[in-house]
């Protein structure tokens, strides 16, 4: 649905607010360029609502002239389901960061892709608890040091592709936020996409993370092989565990059409005959002696 | 203790998974269907199957007001039920137990007790083939000693196993007739117990406090309900899962008790009706997002039936002890409303209330129910959902601001600003969890959270008169007043009754909005009646904390917490010793 008054330039949807973000942080680039992926496909404000969890990246909706809401740290995979399902005909993107999707909030990410939820997840992954002042994040690596692990990370990184491959989303993509064009289209692709769809989005921390660094990535990207079959995956997999040999894959991994968790509410309420004006005295005749 | 003629309380204890739960709901339907009113009280191990479960059945003429004191006849389907209830068995009761041939071994003979043998597994095994119809044989020998609703109980066996096929109608026919025929040939009654026929209502209907809570959901008009499986609080979503759909709803379950709440904050920021219903330990992991919906301003509603805690607990007893993580829990100073019903009517009409609550206040609104309450099944009178009132939230209207951006938290004088919902032009904002200015960015200055918080709270001044008042029961010349909550309001109603019938003077206090206190009411109470005895199930006697909090009463406690609610004898005891 467009109106008159629907703004189509990354610019026009950038609210009042001035980002909170560090000088140099990945998140601008994202920022830049999901706001290009908007204008492409026709976002409209009044009917588009982002959401939010706690941490630098999770600010996201205060940039933007859209609906939104800001969280609690972990929850806004959980909120984010809550508004699509009440309002379907909105169109609803969560905004996180790797601490709040992948360590406190990790509960949730199997369940909205399992039900193939529909909304569109952008996670800005640096690899740091940078609101927090640079502490070991869930993606950070193994030996890390950091202001809690002062003699390195004990613990394996999660692997955010693969996580979303195996528990069910139908389009998992991977971003880095300096190649600004590839986030672009693979942002638009995740909302042209009907069901969950993730982009996980290399977004560098220049402050808290000295070794994810821009220069660090430089030899590490590594783009999606053109002949990969997007709808394989095992295919998929295997790329997204490329990062076990240091590489860090970029691209469109999987996409797949299913049936979505609206579609299936909508069939229960099919099956159950759903009528706006059902008269309640039914129900309540039931309980008759 | 004794009761009058035509108030008879029936226990039947035995083993779960024997068929007690479903055949005392079966009576207690039967009951009511021929005109008696009924209120069940249950209680079940924690386990599937195995362990004591109990099913008692209260029969009136009159409205009951409580599970009543003790029974008058006790009917054990073997030795444990019978070790359980022996102690609290009085003289003049009836005990019916199956034997011979069944778990208990021994011919019973108890003083000033009158004892009906019956042979229900030998009946059930040996005449009937199938050892399930003990519980049938034992209703049928219960229906045919005190006259309990003979005809409506064969009217509702063939409704309710007519689907399962004629063989099903009939083995369960000759149980019930094979119990009745041991009563009329075995058994010398002699005891006074029968229950005259009552006269057949139209406007009645039978239902437990949990699935009444989601009946008053319906009739609030929720649209979209979220939650995790959790005893004893499961049945409300079970009643949703079938109803919401209907009437183009939505239930989901969710992976655990912080996603049902986040759904349902979702959903009402969404601009629809939400709910979500759990137990303690979900109440638990909600705090945090309770302070959110608080901050957000968003209308929730979240129904908690209390069990006994902390921690796992004792998941299927009685306990009223959730109130101060109700009223108090949550970090930071979150305003919100706690209401508790006194009854299974209260749970349709009280859950209605707090969708009216939070539409109006912008805020989350706890229903406190329990565990004797959401398992309770009542003869209440048929809800009609046009009389019921219905408040909907302040919404924005895009183009009332003028050429002025809209302000979501807007400070205006009563401190609840117009809510607008996603699709609205104009509407735009952020609705965040961190401190906001008017317009929902981000401020943290002192004079802004001063003034925000001050909204929050300011928003609930005029909520004891939006609430239907809180009810008192006075009596000239009594000095004693006793306030009860929840579901001890309606053994404390009983209590009182009893007490004046023997002539001691008392009062009654019975609020339904716990939190905030309704201040008013409470003091205009404890200026006529200088002792105040607050009867709650719990140690700390949290009602009663609350009471000395927010005024200058001082009241005193009296707590049990042994995972069963008060009888009405209890209270009548400390009335009397009290009210001297």
């Amino acid at each position: 649905m467009t109106t008159a008054t629907e703004p189509f330039k990354a610019k026009d949807y950038k609210s009042t607010v001035p980002p909170t973000w560090c000088p140099g942080c990945g998140d601008y680039g994202v920022l830049n360029a999901v706001l290009k992926a908007f204008a492409d496909m026709k976002v409209n404000i009044d009917e588009t609502v982002l959401v939010s969890g706690i941490g630098c990246s999770s600010r996201f909706p205060y940039f933007v002239k859209t609906y939104g809401m800001h969280t609690a740290h972990g929850r806004v995979l959980p909120v984010a389901a809550g508004v699509k399902m009440a309002r379907p005909d909105m169109r609803v993107i969560a905004f996180g960061g790797d601490g709040d999707g992948f360590s406190i909030g990790g509960g949730h990410v199997p369940h909205v892709a399992r039900k193939n939820t529909d909304i569109t997840y952008i996670l800005m992954d640096n690899s740091i608890y940078g609101l927090t002042k640079g502490q070991v994040s869930p993606t950070s690596e193994t030996g890390m040091v950091t202001v809690t692990t002062p003699y390195g990370a004990p613990d394996n990184p999660v692997n955010p592709l693969a996580f979303c491959l195996t528990y069910g989303a139908t389009y998992v993509a991977q971003g880095y936020s300096s190649k600004s064009k590839q986030v672009q289209d693979l942002v638009a692709g995740a909302l042209a996409h009907k069901g969950f769809s993730f982009v996980n989005i290399i977004s560098p921390c220049p402050t808290f993370n000295k070794i994810n660094t821009f220069d660090s990535y430089k030899d590490a990207l590594e783009d999606v092989p053109e002949d990969h079959d997007v709808t394989d995956l095992n295919a998929a997999l295997a790329i997204a565990l490329r990062s076990k040999v240091g590489k860090t894959p970029i691209g469109l991994l999987y996409k797949k059409e299913q049936p979505t968790l609206l579609d299936r509410l909508t069939d229960i309420r099919k099956k159950a005959k759903g009528d706006d004006n059902y008269d309640l005295n039914k129900i309540i005749d039931e309980y008759r002696p | 203790m004794s009761n009058k003629a035509n108030d008879l309380i029936i226990r039947i204890g035995g083993e779960g998974g024997e068929g007690i739960i479903s055949s005392g709901d079966m009576i207690a339907q039967a009951a009511a269907r021929s005109g008696l009113e009924v209120l069940t009280f249950k209680t079940f191990p924690a386990e599937i199957r195995g362990g004591y479960a109990m099913y008692q059945i209260r029969f009136s003429h009159e409205p009951i007001l409580s599970e009543g004191s003790g029974f008058n006849v006790l009917c054990c389907f073997n030795q444990e039920a019978l070790d359980v209830n022996r102690h609290t068995i009085q003289k003049g009761n009836v005990l019916i137990y199956d034997f011979p041939g069944g778990d208990i071994a021994e011919e019973q003979n108890i003083d000033g007790v009158i004892c009906y043998p019956v042979p229900m597994s030998k009946i059930a095994k040996e005449e009937l083939n199938t050892y399930r119809s003990k519980n049938m044989v034992a209703m049928g020998t219960i229906s045919e000693l005190f006259s309990i609703a003979k005809e409506s109980l064969r009217e509702l066996i063939e409704e309710k196993f007519g689907k399962k096929g004629k063989e099903v109608v009939e083995v369960n026919f000759k149980a019930l007739d094979a119990g009745a025929k041991h009563a009329r040939e075995h058994l010398k009654k002699i005891d006074p117990f029968k229950m005259d026929p009552g006269k057949p209502q139209e406007n009645v209907i039978i239902i437990s406090g949990n699935e009444a809570i989601g009946l008053g959901a319906m009739l609030a008009q929720v649209r979209y309900f979220s939650a995790y499986p959790i005893t004893p609080a499961t049945e409300v979503a079970i009643f949703l899962s079938r109803m919401l759909p209907k009437v183009n709803g939505n239930l989901v379950q969710a992976e655990d008790e912080i996603a049902s709440l986040a759904n349902v904050i979702g959903a009402s920021y969404g601009g629809v009706k939400s709910m979500t219903a759990t137990s303690g330990p979900g109440l638990s992991l909600m705090q945090e997002l309770i302070g959110m919906a608080s901050m957000m301003e968003v209308p929730v509603v979240i129904a908690d039936v209390q069990r006994g805690g902390p921690s796992t607990g004792l998941p299927t007893k009685h306990e009223q002890s959730d109130l101060f993580l109700a009223a108090l829990g949550s970090h930071g100073d979150a305003s919100k409303v706690v209401i508790s019903p006194e009854g299974v009517e209260d749970c349709i009409y009280l859950t209605v209330e707090a969708f009216n609550i939070a539409e109006k206040y912008q805020i989350p609104v706890l229903v406190l129910s329990d565990g004797s309450l959401g398992f309770r099944t009542s003869s209440i009178k048929k809800p009609d959902p046009k009389s019921v009132r219905i408040v909907n939230r302040q919404e924005y209207k895009p183009g009332t601001n003028g050429d002025k951006p809209f302000e979501r938290y807007e400070l205006t004088k009563n401190g609840i600003s117009p809510m607008s919902k996603p699709g609205q032009p104009g509407g735009n904002y952020i609705s965040t969890g961190l401190e906001h200015a008017p317009s929902s960015a981000p401020r943290y200055t002192p004079a802004n959270h001063t003034a925000m918080l001050d909204k929050r709270f300011g928003k609930l001044d005029d909520l004891e008169d939006f609430f239907p008042p809180t009810e008192a029961d006075h009596q000239e010349g009594a000095t004693l007043g006793v306030i009860a909550w929840g579901s001890t309001i309606g053994t404390a109603r009983e209590a009182i009754k009893l007490a004046r019938a023997e002539g001691v003077k008392v009062a009654g206090l019975y609020p339904k909005l716990v939190w905030p206190l309704p201040v008013k009411a409470m003091e205009a109470f404890g200026k006529k009646y200088p002792k105040i005895l607050v009867p709650e199930i719990n140690k700390q006697g949290q009602f009663a904390h609350i009471i000395k909090m927010k005024t200058d009463m001082k009241p005193i406690s009296y707590n049990i917490y042994g995972g069963l609610p008060f009888t009405p004898k209890m209270i009548l005891d400390k009335i009397k010793e009290i009210a001297k």
